[in-house]
């Protein structure tokens, strides 16, 4: 919405700037975005009157000449063509900034002659696009009149109306607020009203739901021409263009009150009825913007016995328009349903300045009252012969009273304003206070329901800046601290990879449908309805795509090896419950080179930040089981496993990514290594009981030397060293601190289909040192445990 | 006893000859082994009378001390240059580059969320989440937005096709169904933020279909708009950690408050770096307000009983804004030269013991 100061000061007696009206607005919860100043650009520009004008000694296309100016007689040389003596122009001083050149003026000689300043014309102003001369100004202004004065160009504000208050959409209702602030005396006079020649030939029904009420009435003999000056300069001032007398008088209105009118040509309408009500379904208009709209039974159209000739609130059609030929005319002023509005502006993609208001809501009292002013201005402008009102309908009822209690304000929001202030905004804005304190809703004001409303009318006139900064109560502290225990592991979760080496990405929680097929999810389900772009179409059903597609676009600009993570929701499903937790991370292949030629292996480096991250976020380590074979599809299947503390609790998924997943997603698998990853399931996570304490229970360590006994078995190929691992440290939980494979070889010695594993068995006795016989007997039970897990001691 | 010395000087003439440890060794050998020529003196003693035999073998252990502290020092020489030696043929050229190690880090916005979840912690709120797929209830309705309001549309929301009943889910526009959820599950009073995802349809270098928010909120039987107003000035300051906070709270509109508030900071902007405190300009921070009653009635709190306020900030915006952060959509781009140079170290966790970061 925008206005110029002089329009503002239409409705408000003020001495205010502009500055001063943008800082009352901006206090008063109307969102300022620019206040946009010619004369700022133009102040240093005046006008001068040209003395004498002579040839140019060197130059056949200048002239000197001399001019009085505001800093007295100069000598300015010219190349003009109208320049001449006796001309009255602006004067830009050595030193001015001339905005249509994008220059500041220097002292410089101009073949040979020195130029003290320069004549503009309109172009170099910025006030046009005329290059044709120097500005040729007619009438008698003395010399050192400021060039904005000249122009009228006048300063405007542009700001941001919510949708909350459609009575900012008229300068009338903006000066209303202002003056509540004290920034001027609200100018309010009473509308009179137009007394009728005759009674009105054309009669109105609605259909009391598309449209409640419909007044108007019919004025003969205008004549329709250009609008007069001023009412053309305020239209220009907020961009507008004048095209007639009729229509810039309803435009005017529209910008002044809030209040959309039409006016049809009265020898156009067919019949003397004229119906708004819902549109027969396929119908068409053809609307005044000379486009054809398809109608239907949802729209509120107006009508006469040859059918539909306007959208109601939205836009008048072709058949009735007014022109310059038109001399008797139907002037509409009505009340359009807000919400049936809006959604025939979105279904039409049709929008005008009279959908917008009639979408957010116009004053439904001011039909009649905004048909008078039109009428006003159509006889003062036009001429012609009023007839009498004619109205249908009854306008939607006011808001209800709102029993209120001033010592709310001070209880909602700490401010301190006394009882008369409070009476005295509030009748200000145009509010009723009764004695009893029952406070009436003016019938522009519809959006107030209730006493929370009133506190906030008060509390913005009032002042936000007198809000008292209250320190709150203080609360005792949880003693557990405030994150539960999901976000607590999530964060450390964080903290811990960032130490491991892996850059935190933060990923769109959508991706393509046909990827996020491969990562078993892409159910149509999950696709959203208006995508912001096709690739990022549905919910992921996992973060690893995103990770593998942004190591992908690292490698596109030469980052190979990237080491991401990402903690966030994927979604199985729309309830909210289907929306889990993970903690993803990605190593991607690296092609740089060490001098060591010691190349580490990604996927256990990977399964070595896996457990040493399970571990930070409290995952008992030694009881996880590892299954191989039965992970998602889009992990190699030999190259992957799942960790869990049950068939039930997966924590982890990790591994090579499916070389067919990378081709499909278009990664360079062919001349870098494989991609690894994992994903860890932060609602699977195991949760200590709070009630089990935080002791760690007492430890007790012996001081006796651990000793440590190797062992090779045989085992088949296919069978895993984490079995032979975990069965070996079975065979005696006291005595067999741990047990580590230190080799695995196969080659001439092992059978084929066989594998041979070196373990080394830590003995750790506790009371006292083990003999040999003890060692021997503790051998036995380690290789009659191996047996048992299938394998056979190498001998 | 010139014999004696004669032997003594012949064998220290050998240990001082000797060029290394296993000659030195001989040496050893040939005077203090069992066949050496000092034990051969000693095996002579029993021929000796014995009134002779203490002197005599009194002045045979004595060389052969003396020769042993010789040998020993010989050899502690030897073991020194030998070593010496070593350690120059060791020598290993450190310029060298080191094992590889990832550098890793925190991204800024979640840096800056846990910054956020750290200061509000201190002043007792605690961390309540919602899901990202909303229902119209949480999102819109329950929020005091009227059906088809012009404030809908202004949301540019995601939406997913309608069911079979023809209800559609969407992705929820704010953080605020959070507040819905945790009153409707919980009883007042409340003091919570709720970080998390939101989603916008919309795109350009300062909006991405998706951002993270903080919503806060504090419901209690007095709570007001002036305790408002020092949480944030509370939280600005030690956000932004300086004393020197100035704040401006312009009127608003949100449907689910009222009053509503946009604050602003006082600020400043030298060669585009932000600086929070005095200077001349504004800067919008968040927006805020007093929980509508309707929605207080939405989530069966009652209005005449219970009031309280709320806000929502974004978190990437504010991560950019006290980082130094340009460009809003390289947040989620995951360049991983960006992410070294924006990210954090694991070690900058938020406490209020070491400040933020």
């Amino acid at each position: 919405m925008k206005f110029s100061l002089s329009w503002l000061k239409d409705h408000l007696d003020t001495t205010a700037d502009i500055d001063a009206v943008a800082a009352a607005m901006t206090m008063a919860g109307l969102e300022v975005e620019d206040i946009h100043d010619p004369a700022k650009a133009l102040t240093v520009f005046s006008v001068a009157k040209v003395v004498e004008a002579a040839p140019h000694p060197n130059a056949d296309k200048l002239q000197v000449l001399q001019v009085d100016t505001v800093d007295g007689r100069k000598e300015i040389v010219c190349g003009a063509p109208n320049a001449r003596a006796g001309m009255t122009t602006i004067y830009a001083p050595i030193g001015a900034y001339v905005p249509g050149l994008g220059v500041t003026l220097v002292e410089k000689p101009v073949r040979g002659v020195v130029s003290n300043g320069m004549m503009c014309s309109a172009a170099e102003l910025g006030l046009g696009d005329d290059h044709d001369g120097i500005l040729d100004i007619s009438g008698t202004l003395e010399v050192g009149t400021p060039a904005a004065v000249v122009f009228g160009a006048e300063p405007v504000i542009d700001f941001e109306v919510t949708p909350n208050r459609p009575d900012w959409l008229g300068v009338h209702g903006i000066a209303r607020d202002l003056a509540a602030t004290g920034l001027g005396v609200f100018k309010d006079a009473a509308i009179v009203p137009v007394a009728g020649a005759f009674a009105c030939p054309v009669s109105i029904k609605v259909d009391g739901d598309a449209c409640q009420v419909f007044s108007g009435r019919v004025i003969r003999g205008v004549k329709n021409g250009p609008s007069p000056e001023w009412l053309q300069a305020k239209l220009k001032s907020i961009g507008l263009k004048p095209i007639s007398a009729l229509v810039d008088i309803t435009n005017y209105l529209s910008f002044d009150r809030a209040r959309p009118l039409h006016v049809y040509d009265l020898s156009k309408l067919s019949g003397s009825v004229i119906v708004a009500g819902l549109s027969p379904d396929g119908e068409q208009l053809e609307a005044l913007d000379g486009k054809t709209y398809p109608l239907n039974g949802e729209m509120c159209a107006i009508m006469d016995s040859s059918g539909v000739i306007g959208l109601g609130g939205v836009m008048g059609g072709e058949s009735t328009k007014v022109d310059e030929a038109t001399t008797d005319v139907f002037v509409e002023s009505a009340w359009f349903d807000p919400i049936r509005t809006a959604q025939t502006g979105r279904t039409l993609s049709l929008f005008s300045d009279a959908q917008y208001r009639f979408a957010r809501g116009v004053d439904p009292e001011s039909a009649v009252p905004g048909l008078e002013l039109a009428t006003k201005l159509i006889l003062d402008l036009c001429g012609g012969e009023p007839s009498e009102v004619v109205v249908a309908g009854e306008a939607p009822a006011r808001r209800p009273d709102v029993a209120f209690d001033p010592a709310y304000v001070k209880k909602l929001t700490g401010l301190d304003a006394a009882p008369d202030e409070i009476t005295r905004i509030l009748e200000a804005l145009g509010f009723g206070v009764a004695a009893n304190g029952t406070v009436s809703v003016p019938s522009w004001r519809r959006d107030v329901d209730g006493k929370a409303d009133l506190v906030e009318e008060i509390a913005r006139i009032y002042g936000f800046d007198k809000l008292p900064a209250t320190p709150l109560p203080a609360v005792t502290p949880r003693p557990g601290g405030v994150l539960t225990a999901q976000q607590a592991k999530a964060r450390a979760a964080r903290r811990a990879l960032a130490a491991l080496g892996y850059s935190e990405a933060v990923t769109w929680s959508f991706m393509r449908q046909d990827w996020a097929g491969l990562f078993g999810g892409g159910a149509d389900a999950l696709v959203l309805a208006n995508p912001i772009a096709s690739e990022l179409n549905c919910m992921r059903p996992a973060v690893l795509p995103n990770l593998l597609e942004a190591a992908g676009r690292n490698a596109a600009r030469g980052q190979y090896g990237v080491q991401l993570f990402e903690i966030g929701p994927i979604y199985f499903g729309l309830e909210p419950g289907d929306q889990k937790p993970v903690i993803a991370a990605l190593r991607a292949p690296d092609k740089a080179r060490h001098w060591t030629n010691a190349r580490e292996d990604n996927l256990f480096a990977l399964k070595g930040d896996l457990l040493s991250l399970l571990e930070t976020v409290g995952v008992p380590v030694a009881s996880l089981s590892l299954v191989q074979g039965s992970n998602a599809a889009h992990w190699h299947p030999g190259r992957s496993a799942r960790l869990q503390l049950g068939p039930k609790q997966v924590i982890a998924e990790f591994g090579e990514l499916h070389p067919a997943v990378l081709k499909a997603m278009d990664l360079d698998v062919t001349n870098v290594g494989a991609y690894v990853g994992f994903e860890v399931r932060v609602d699977n996570l195991p949760v200590g009981k709070a009630k089990s304490g935080k002791s760690r229970g007492a430890l007790t360590l012996s001081s006796l030397m651990p000793l440590t006994r190797d062992f090779a078995f045989l085992v088949a190929d296919t069978a895993a060293a984490g079995d032979l691992v975990r069965a070996i440290k079975g065979a005696d939980k006291a005595l067999i601190g741990d047990a580590r494979v230190f080799d695995v070889y196969t080659g001439q010695g092992v059978p084929d289909g066989h594998k041979s594993l070196a373990v080394e068995v830590v003995l750790t006795p506790t009371d006292k040192t083990l003999t040999e016989p003890e060692i021997d007997a503790l051998s036995q039970k380690v290789i009659a445990a191996a047996q048992k897990a299938g394998a056979t001691l190498r001998s | 006893m010139t014999v004696y010395a004669d032997l003594q000087t012949e064998i220290e003439a050998e240990i001082a000859s000797a060029a290394d440890l296993s000659a030195l060794d001989a040496v050893r050998v040939s005077a203090l082994g069992k066949t050496g020529r000092i034990s051969g003196l000693l095996k002579t003693l029993g021929s000796l009378p014995p009134e002779e035999r203490k002197v005599t073998g009194a002045a045979i252990n004595a060389v052969r001390d003396q020769i042993q502290a010789v040998l020993d020092s010989k050899k502690s020489d030897l073991e020194a240059a030998h070593l010496a030696a070593r350690l120059q043929s060791e020598r290993i050229d450190l310029s060298l580059p080191a094992s590889p190690r990832a550098k890793g880090g925190v991204h800024p916005t979640l840096q800056v969320m846990d910054e956020m979840i750290a200061i509000f912690a201190d002043l007792g709120f605690e961390v309540a989440e919602g899901p990202d797929i909303e229902d119209d209830f949480h999102n819109f309705t329950a929020l005091n937005f009227p059906e088809k309001h012009p404030a809908r549309e202004m949301h540019d929301t995601f939406f997913f096709h309608p069911d079979e009943n023809g209800v559609r889910k969407l992705l929820r526009t704010h953080t605020s169904p959070v507040q819905i959820r945790s009153m409707v599950s919980g009883q007042p009073p409340f003091r919570l933020i709720a970080p998390g995802r939101v989603f916008r349809c919309d795109s350009d270098q300062t909006h991405t279909p998706m951002f993270h928010q903080i919503e806060g909120l504090v419901i209690d039987r007095n709570a007001h708009m002036g305790h408002l107003k020092w949480v944030l000035e509370t939280f600005i300051s030690r956000f932004f950690e300086t004393g020197d906070v100035v704040t401006q709270f312009r009127p608003h509109h949100f449907p689910f408050t009222e009053p509503s508030a946009e604050m602003d900071v006082r600020c400043s902007w030298e060669k585009g770096e932000l600086k929070v405190g005095q200077g001349d300009s504004w800067l919008e921070i968040l927006g805020c307000g007093m929980v509508h009653p309707n929605v207080l009635k939405a989530c069966g709190v009652d209005p005449d009983e219970y009031q309280g306020f709320a806000w929502g900030m974004g978190v990437d915006r504010l991560a950019m804004l006290k980082y130094g952060v340009p460009d809003l959509r390289d947040m989620f781009a995951a360049d991983s030269r960006w992410l070294n140079h924006y990210g954090f170290s694991a070690f900058a966790a938020p406490n209020s013991a070491s400040g933020l970061s």
